[in-house]
């Protein structure tokens, strides 16, 4: 009974060391394995724990989010790109290791022992339990999106019309418009050809 | 007790995690998958200093950056998409046309 209750009282730090261990493992994998499909698998696993600390923080509508869009999304775009590329075994399995790669590690290694003293220099309170229970919902971030960042939230769309776009744009390479007949068609062509004649002479 | 240095921490290391995936990997998607993580690891500080401070503006900026990842991926998939149908590989490597 005395274990059950300190369990149950440490579990938020269970959770946190279990999921944030998961997370490492699986932004490892991604690392390390050498077979995209695999990597976006292991990639799905990293996602699915940072959106478990989200729900610890109390940002439910974040957690919402990030499991939607990434591993909804972003991951099934990724594997949709994988299966649809067919990449060659002999392509994914060459493991090259160049003088560029040394540093690329020391340079990993250095930005992560960089952020360290910041980190330790952060402060130490966050509040066990928020003071508001709707704090990190769906209704009051929503409140804040739609109030104070509404002219932001509203330029994101353009950002995502703009992705859109560009994404029918790219994958869509040669698309030849038909020729259709317009008046304004006409009559551009008509000026233009008057112009080019008092110019040519 | 989990203080804000914990996912703090936790953060540090899955960006120099995604760092060195950017760096390590010659596949384009692997590439991508690194930066994905990166952005991840933006959004947990952005999202543990909104519970530290107290205020939700964090947690708008999380939902902010990735709804930029999801464009970002997507547009970026795209362009894969168009360099394997000119070079036939997604190595990152063999994409010097412009070289010297």
């Amino acid at each position: 009974m005395i274990i059950l209750q300190t369990l149950s009282a440490r579990l938020p730090d269970i959770l946190f060391y279990l999921f944030a261990g998961l997370s490492l493992i699986g932004a490892v994998q991604v690392l390390c394995r050498r077979n995209p499909m695999n990597a976006a698998v292991s990639m799905v696993v990293t996602v699915l724990s940072i959106a478990v600390l989200y729900i610890l923080l109390s940002a439910y509508f974040i957690a919402a989010a990030q499991m939607i869009v990434y591993a909804g999304a972003i991951v099934v775009l990724f594997i949709f790109v994988i299966m649809l590329l067919n990449l060659s075994a002999k392509e994914i399995g060459r493991r090259r290791y160049t003088l560029f790669k040394a540093f690329a590690a020391f340079v990993a290694a250095a930005v992560g022992v960089s952020l360290l003293p910041g980190v330790r220099g952060a402060p130490r309170a966050i509040s066990e339990q928020p003071i508001d229970p709707s704090f990190g919902s769906a209704k009051t971030v929503g409140r804040l999106l739609f109030g104070e960042f509404l002219l932001p939230f509203e330029l994101t769309s353009i950002l995502i019309l703009a992705a859109m776009v560009a994404g029918v744009v790219l994958a869509k390479r040669d698309i030849t418009p038909n020729r259709t007949f317009s008046p304004v068609d006409a009559i551009l062509d008509l000026l233009l050809k008057s112009d080019r004649k008092d110019k040519s002479p | 007790m989990i203080t804000l240095q914990e996912y703090l921490t936790v953060a540090a290391l899955l960006f120099s995690l995604g760092l060195l995936i950017v760096l390590f990997r010659n596949n384009a998607i692997s590439i991508l998958m690194g930066i994905e993580l990166m952005l991840n690891a933006a959004n947990i500080n952005f999202v543990a200093f909104s519970q530290s401070l107290g205020g939700l503006a964090g947690q708008v900026f999380a939902l902010f950056v990735i709804v930029a990842a999801a464009a970002e991926a997507a547009v970026a998939i795209a362009i894969i998409v168009l360099m394997y149908q000119n070079l036939g590989t997604t190595d990152v490597e063999k994409a010097k046309n412009l070289n010297g």
